[in-house]
């Protein structure tokens, strides 16, 4: 009973000040976008390891990314129990038009990528083009969207590894076999980069960067890594094998210094509005303080003072929180598109939404200790003479 | 007649908590404005002073960067022969024809890996870069598997210490020195004997030729004669701006999201003023009535809140500036996503960032302000006395 009349109680005296609520709730759906959709960048960045299947491994030199491995390792991995089948990527690193269009580029054997990766799906027909036209490639739903590619395009791409300007005729374009699959690549035959390779840099010819293996058990990972990796010690390009969800955390752990920045930054919007809520509400319990005094002075408890207050807080500040917890959809998706292809996931998750959420209700718990704790210890009579 | 600066002031010291609230939601605002920017000068910084005035770098033409060029030995040797290159004492020319490759490194502290540049240098190479220093130990001894390593490197990775060794190329490379290159880019690299690295890399091709003009004039006639060269097919940029630009894309980067980040924190901080502007308006109502009474035009009141306003978002401004100058005493270190090489950097006030950041939080000052000052202004004189 006296629950609904607070309640009541709090709505009213919420919209007393419209333009200050209104003004403060705003400043909370803003607070509560932004750090959404910092949280959905951050989160967007590690979503690449979760493409990876766990039972894949990535093998590559073990002296870094840009040494090639012989592609006769191919054989010899194949021959390592637990693996049941082998292929391989190579990164081209080719610039469409400018260098603001990046897509990750990749040189495959054909015959057995499509095997391995089962997440690009690839219709029957699309895929024998490819496999009939040396300078076919196959790219991802998003990049042919996004740059308006169609079977039969012609797509330049200037050589920054392999020098020159380099043609390839779109054969096919891979849908994403789940909202986790990567998208944004463009598949080349590799035999093809290997053939015009061999006439001007024959030192990398009949290389590749990586080897993608299929584990034949999913609980074998470590073993199996070792014992690829032992079949080459003490060789001339020695290999460094993990589980490719290992390898893509690789990439994120070197801009970790980034995410933590931008992370900490997503918590500092958040003090930033707690500044303003608390704020108003001071000016707001300040304003009031004869009335408190008065519902004091005719028996009313301290604590239904300060749940007025608190609620209130509160109360703005899940309005806020639920309007912003609204926007980031929309604005996540704006931001999306505004970056094209450099992310290749870029979704809400409901981690974010719990934070959202949460961060809310903090802000306005938190904003109303100050007045809250300040009209509990005041005296009836000192409050009732208060002037504003 | 203007209002006095001091009436202006007092009226901030009146509402402590008020006040306090409000400056600390567009401190923090500064706070993060200015580290983002000090992070992006930091990063330039670093890269720009990598290289020297009078040097020239040369690398394939389509390379974006030197670890992916390669320049055969022929090549170098036709770079070699240009006339306008400087001699020492000896009549030696200055040259430097180095091989460089990434190596994938275990940071100290964590078990994440980053690519680290080795470069093979020579003598030569060592008196085009007087900036670097030995600090500690020695340099390295020609034709031995000796190392020397930056700063930066010596004390961020495992194993890159002094007198210890790292092992790659099927070799252990004894760390002999510990070079102090300025807090250039070089303190981030690993240096040994050109041709050592060369042979045991089983690489036959530099990555680059740097070479000192004899005279900074020629500068433009020498790009324009190896450019054209049809043996060539190299690019020709003067190493400060060669390093310079490298900087670009991930300082362009992080000044884009910082300043996007920052306009919108800076939405939640405005409304912080407006709240409390609007509320110091509603209080002196009878007051604003009082002084126009008293012969003050609506100009001056408009001032005097305007005023009010930015001296406000200025105390903020100071503050978050306070707060970010501590953040020039942190060392970050990370990956150039540009050249996928570990880069170490700190945070660099300039007097320009500082400035511009407090122009900044007196201009959301005056945003916040402006409606709160126009309705003081518009108040009509009778019933402004009448309020009260």
């Amino acid at each position: 009973m006296i629950g609904t009349y607070l309640l009541r109680l709090v709505m009213k005296n919420m919209w007393r000040h419209q333009l200050r609520t209104a003004l403060t709730v705003l400043g909370i759906t803003v607070a509560i976008i932004s750090f959404g959709l910092l949280r959905t960048i951050v989160s967007s960045w590690y979503a690449s390891a979760e493409f990876s299947s766990s039972a894949r491994l990535v093998t590559r030199n073990a002296i870094s990314l840009t040494f090639p491995l012989p592609i006769t390792y191919a054989e010899k991995i194949r021959q390592v129990a637990g693996v049941a089948n082998v292929t391989w990527a190579n990164w081209f690193g080719g610039i469409y038009i400018n260098q603001h269009n990046f897509f990750p580029q990749f040189a495959i054997h054909a015959d057995s990528y499509f095997d391995i990766h089962p997440e690009y799906v690839l219709s029957y027909e699309q895929k024998k083009d490819f496999m009939h036209d040396r300078r076919g490639c196959v790219v991802g739903r998003k990049i042919a969207d996004q740059y308006g590619w169609k079977i039969g395009d012609q797509i330049p791409l200037r050589g920054t590894i392999y020098p020159g300007i380099w043609n390839f005729v779109v054969r096919g374009i891979y849908e994403p076999g789940t909202n986790k699959t990567d998208a944004s690549q463009f598949l080349l035959h590799w035999e093809y980069l290997n053939e015009r390779v061999k006439s001007v840099l024959p030192s990398r010819a009949e290389s590749t960067g990586l080897f993608i293996v299929q584990l034949a058990d999913s609980k074998q990972a470590a073993t199996v890594s070792a014992a690829i990796d032992s079949v080459f010690h003490n060789s001339l390009a020695e290999t460094r094998t993990e589980t490719q969800k290992a390898f893509q955390l690789g990439f994120v752990a070197m801009v970790d210094t980034i995410l933590i920045a931008i992370q900490s930054v997503a918590f500092v919007v958040i003090v930033i509005i707690l500044a303003v809520v608390a704020n108003t509400m001071t000016m707001t319990a300040r304003e009031r303080t004869p009335e408190y005094a008065t519902l004091k002075a005719l028996g009313f408890s301290v604590q239904f003072v300060v749940l007025l207050i608190v609620g209130e807080s509160i109360m703005i500040a899940l309005t806020g929180g639920a309007l912003g917890m609204l926007g980031t959809f929309p604005v996540a998706q704006a931001f999306s598109k505004a970056t094209g292809s450099m992310f290749a996931v870029f979704e809400v998750s409901s981690s974010t939404l719990w934070l959202q959420l949460i961060a809310a209700v903090l802000v306005g718990l938190l904003a109303s200790i100050i007045p809250a704790w300040h009209s509990a210890r005041i005296r009836i009579v000192d409050g009732l003479r208060a002037v504003a | 007649m203007a209002l006095s600066f001091s009436y202006v002031a007092r009226n901030l010291l009146v509402r402590k908590l008020t006040t306090a609230f409000t400056a600390l939601g567009m401190a923090l605002v500064v706070f993060v404005f200015a580290t983002v920017l000090m992070m992006a000068e930091g990063l330039r910084a670093t890269l720009v002073g990598t290289g020297a005035p009078d040097n020239v770098l040369v690398i394939g033409r389509g390379s974006q960067t030197e670890v992916q060029s390669t320049l055969a030995r022929d090549q170098a040797a036709i770079i070699e022969s240009v006339a306008a290159i400087a001699s020492d004492a000896d009549g030696a020319k200055l040259v430097s024809k180095e091989p460089l490759v990434l190596l994938n490194l275990e940071k100290r502290g964590s078990a994440n890996l980053a690519n680290v540049v080795a470069r093979g240098v020579t003598a030569n190479g060592l008196r085009l870069r007087p900036q670097a220093n030995i600090i500690a130990g020695r340099m390295f001894r020609p034709g031995t598997s000796e190392i020397v390593v930056g700063q930066a490197i010596a004390s961020g990775f495992k194993n890159a210490g002094l007198g210890e060794a790292l092992h790659f190329a099927m070799q252990n490379w004894r760390v002999v020195g510990v070079f102090d290159a300025g807090h250039s880019g070089f303190d981030s690299e690993i240096w040994g004997d050109a041709e050592q690295m060369m042979q045991l890399f089983r690489r036959n091709a530099f990555s680059s030729v740097l070479f000192r003009l004899i005279d900074s004039e020629k500068f433009a006639r020498v790009k324009e004669q190896l450019e054209a060269d049809p043996r060539l097919n190299v690019a020709v940029s003067a190493e400060t701006q060669f390093y310079a630009d490298q900087s670009e894309q991930m300082a362009k980067f992080i000044r884009v999201l910082g300043t996007a980040i920052t306009l919108i924190f800076s939405v939640g901080a405005i409304i912080g003023a407006a709240i409390t502007m609007y509320a110091s308006v509603a209080n002196r109502t009878g007051e604003i009535g009082t002084l126009r009474a008293l012969g003050f035009t609506r100009r001056s009141i408009l001032q005097a809140f305007l005023l009010e306003a930015m001296l406000l978002g200025g105390l903020g401004g100071v503050v978050g500036l306070f707060a970010a100058s501590f953040m020039r005493f942190v060392h970050v270190s990370t990956t150039n996503l540009q050249t996928f090489a570990e880069i170490a950097f700190s945070f660099r006030l300039s007097p320009a960032i500082a400035g511009y950041v407090v122009l900044f939080a007196i201009l959301m000052g005056l945003l916040g302000g402006f409606l709160p000052a126009t309705r003081a202004a518009r108040l009509n004189i009778v019933d402004a006395l009448r309020a009260d």
